[in-house]
């Protein structure tokens, strides 16, 4: 292992592959910072060019990228609430709402130290288990697979929109529903295709997060623009404030960190979880651990509240990769992604990556903690002028954000199709947020949706068609009860409390 | 009796549930996989009586959070002006080509939303389409189909 590790540090270290990691965070950040054109889009962009490099290259780049756009997503979130890509949706939380306090700096800093600190640490349980880690992901089953997705489902529903339970829920549902059309994957059948080609692959996720984030958000500012109780949208630069955090800030962050990436790590390695279901549920354990008075202040613009999400986020983008390198499968949709470029390289990931093509392994996991690096070096001190791209007038704001999105879409698939039914979807999105139909519980179900029925559809061929694999296992015992928890804590919540 | 909007939406969706149900029921599967545990359909059926289920439940059980939504400020003539130059957008993107229908649909957007300021809505629109242009097709070799540029000989 020491000997993978000084090949993939003398990899890394090359000044090609550390100028890769640089242009590839700085790239990363901007487009990333683009509502609506999140990682995938930007690892895709990279796909073509990163094939002219060596395999190890092209992979420090897209890891770059990644990091860039996750921590650019971040910044979108915050100041226009407009996140890139699911993971940063919980960042936007705490996020936004400090920025329209006019803190808009210190969460921006609060948001560079958390994604630092919890890549820091992702990267060094990485390094140290990765091999090892992979036995974890193995001891989960498909029922477990199954529970540990409907728990991700319930818990962003519950923490997501709090009184709107059932809403968040009829999201879930909605998207889920958004994910099983096109053909069926086993069998090739066609669903809800309605005989139109356009459908017959499903429905893209990057159409569906545009549409319902950054189209549905820019349709909705300017819908709302004239409401006297919308706190105006626009953030300036003179509203952004100072980035240096003060003690009070700082304690709460050590607190919140570790337990963050642990978290975040941990689901990240599951495959299928991701850096979304990371982040959401740091968010609501975080919630959990701190004191009422805290809690009060979660969505509201709370420290801890927008450092254990964007702790969870980074640390689950390193736990991603462990899946992706030792099993070959992805995390995340991101990584899918790079699954596919790894495969153009003619790399099949899998348990003896890291011993045939040692130099791609460790090379990969050192750029990623360069990238955390170059990120909290460049991008911290650069946040002023950085959020200047986000500071333009509402009046070429919005018309951008829109251009971006169909641009985004139509480099998919050069298809009007797919173009009007995103702004099908924005339109009915818009609708919904208006009456607090949360949009978050749509998208992570919609990612999950094709491996939800995959692992229900194992296990309820394994069990012969009963759903006793709910309580076979004691760990599927363990997830079913969690998900019992947060039902029962909502409806207790709702019908009794009727405060939360 | 008033319902709320909120009410109404759920029962639009309830029957939304209810047609995608009926869908699910329609999907033709392998003869030799109808009486299979699991099939192309069971789960789209799963998911028709979870929409029933939640859209009623939203539907018959009495708010606890309303929804409050002041129709009469909302700006609906900016908004679905934005909606219609996005279809023609969407329209015209393949037929004209990408410059000139992004170009059109940028300023169009700015002056629809009420900027004035010439200059800058002429910089961020042709020459900044150009430049993305530049970016996607020079430097990046993603193909945009262009017709425009094609037939005054800018693109081959």
């Amino acid at each position: 292992m020491i000997e993978g590790i000084l090949i993939g540090l003398e990899t890394a270290f090359s000044l090609k592959n550390l100028m890769m990691v640089m242009i590839g965070c700085f790239a990363g950040t901007i487009i990333g910072m683009l509502p609506g054109l999140g990682p995938m889009t930007a690892i895709a962009l990279m796909i073509p060019i990163t094939y002219g490099f060596e395999p190890s290259t092209g992979l420090i780049l897209m890891a770059g990228v990644y990091y860039g756009a996750v921590f650019g997503g971040s910044t979108s979130s915050i100041l226009i609430n407009a996140p890139g890509i699911p993971g940063t949706v919980a960042t936007s939380f705490d996020g936004y709402p400090m920025a329209q306090q006019g803190k808009a700096g210190k969460a921006l800093a609060i948001a560079a130290y958390s994604s630092f600190a919890g890549g820091t640490i992702a990267a060094i349980f990485l390094l140290i288990a990765a091999p090892s880690l992979s036995k974890v992901s193995l001891a989960f089953r498909s029922p477990d697979y199954f529970g540990l997705m409907i728990l991700g489902l319930t818990a962003v529903s519950a923490f997501s929109a709090k009184g709107h339970f059932l809403k968040a829920m009829m999201m879930v549902v909605l998207g889920l529903m958004l994910a099983s059309v096109g053909q069926d994957t086993l069998s090739d059948i066609p669903r809800f295709t309605f005989q139109n080609m356009n459908l017959s692959d499903g429905i893209s996720f990057v159409l569906v997060v545009m549409a319902t984030f950054a189209m549905s958000e820019a349709l909705t500012i300017i819908f709302k623009a004239n409401d006297p109780t919308r706190v105006a949208k626009q953030i300036s630069l003179s509203q952004l404030g100072s980035i240096k955090l003060d003690k009070t800030e700082t304690k709460k962050m050590v607190t919140t960190i570790p337990r963050s990436s642990v978290l975040g790590f941990i689901i990240g390695v599951l495959p299928g979880a991701g850096s979304t279901i990371a982040s959401f549920l740091a968010y609501g354990m975080e919630r959990n651990f701190v004191n009422d008075e805290e809690k009060q202040k979660f969505g509201k613009g709370s420290v801890n509240g927008l450092a254990a999400p964007e702790t969870a986020n980074n640390a689950a983008c390193s736990g991603s990769f462990v899946p992706l390198l030792t099993l070959g499968i992805p995390g995340s949709g991101t990584t899918a992604v790079m699954l596919g470029a790894l495969l153009g390289f003619g790399i099949q990931p899998g348990p003896r990556l890291y011993q045939t093509n040692p130099e791609i392994f460790w090379s990969v996991i050192m750029s990623m903690y360069i990238g955390m690096v170059i990120l909290l070096i460049l991008n911290l001190p650069l946040i002023p002028y950085i959020a200047r791209v986000l500071a333009t007038p509402r009046t070429f704001l919005i018309p951008l954000i829109l251009f971006f999105s169909v641009t985004g879409i139509y480099l998919m698939s050069f298809n009007n199709f797919d173009i009007y039914m995103m702004i099908g979807i924005a339109v009915v999105a818009t609708i919904l947020r208006l009456y607090d139909f949360p949009m978050p519980p749509l998208i992570l179900a919609f990612v999950l949706g094709g491996l939800m029925e995959e692992n229900l559809r194992r296990s309820l061929l394994i069990s012969d068609g009963s759903w006793s694999f709910l309580w076979d296992r004691p760990l599927t015992v363990i997830i079913m009860l969690l998900i019992f928890l947060i039902i029962g804590w909502q409806v207790y919540g709702t019908f009794y409390k009727k405060k939360l | 009796m008033k319902i709320s909007p909120s009410k109404i939406i759920s029962l639009l969706f309830f029957i939304f549930s209810g047609f995608y149900l009926y869908t699910a029921h329609q999907i033709q599967v392998f003869t030799f996989d109808e009486n299979a545990a699991f099939n192309a359909k069971t789960f789209p059926i799963y998911l028709g009586y979870a929409g029933l289920i939640f859209s009623a439940l939203y539907v018959l059980l009495p708010e606890t959070r309303p929804s409050n939504v002041d129709l009469t400020v909302l700006d609906y003539k900016k908004t679905i002006t934005l909606v219609i130059l996005m279809i023609l957008y969407g329209l015209t993107i393949l037929r004209v080509g990408y410059f000139l229908s992004t170009s059109i649909f940028l300023v169009l957007s700015y002056i629809v939303l009420g900027e004035r300021k010439w200059l800058w809505i002429f910089l961020l629109s042709f020459p900044f389409v150009a430049i993305f242009m530049y970016l996607l097709h020079g430097l990046l070799n993603i193909y945009l189909r262009d017709p425009f540029l094609k037939f005054i000989g800018v693109m081959g």
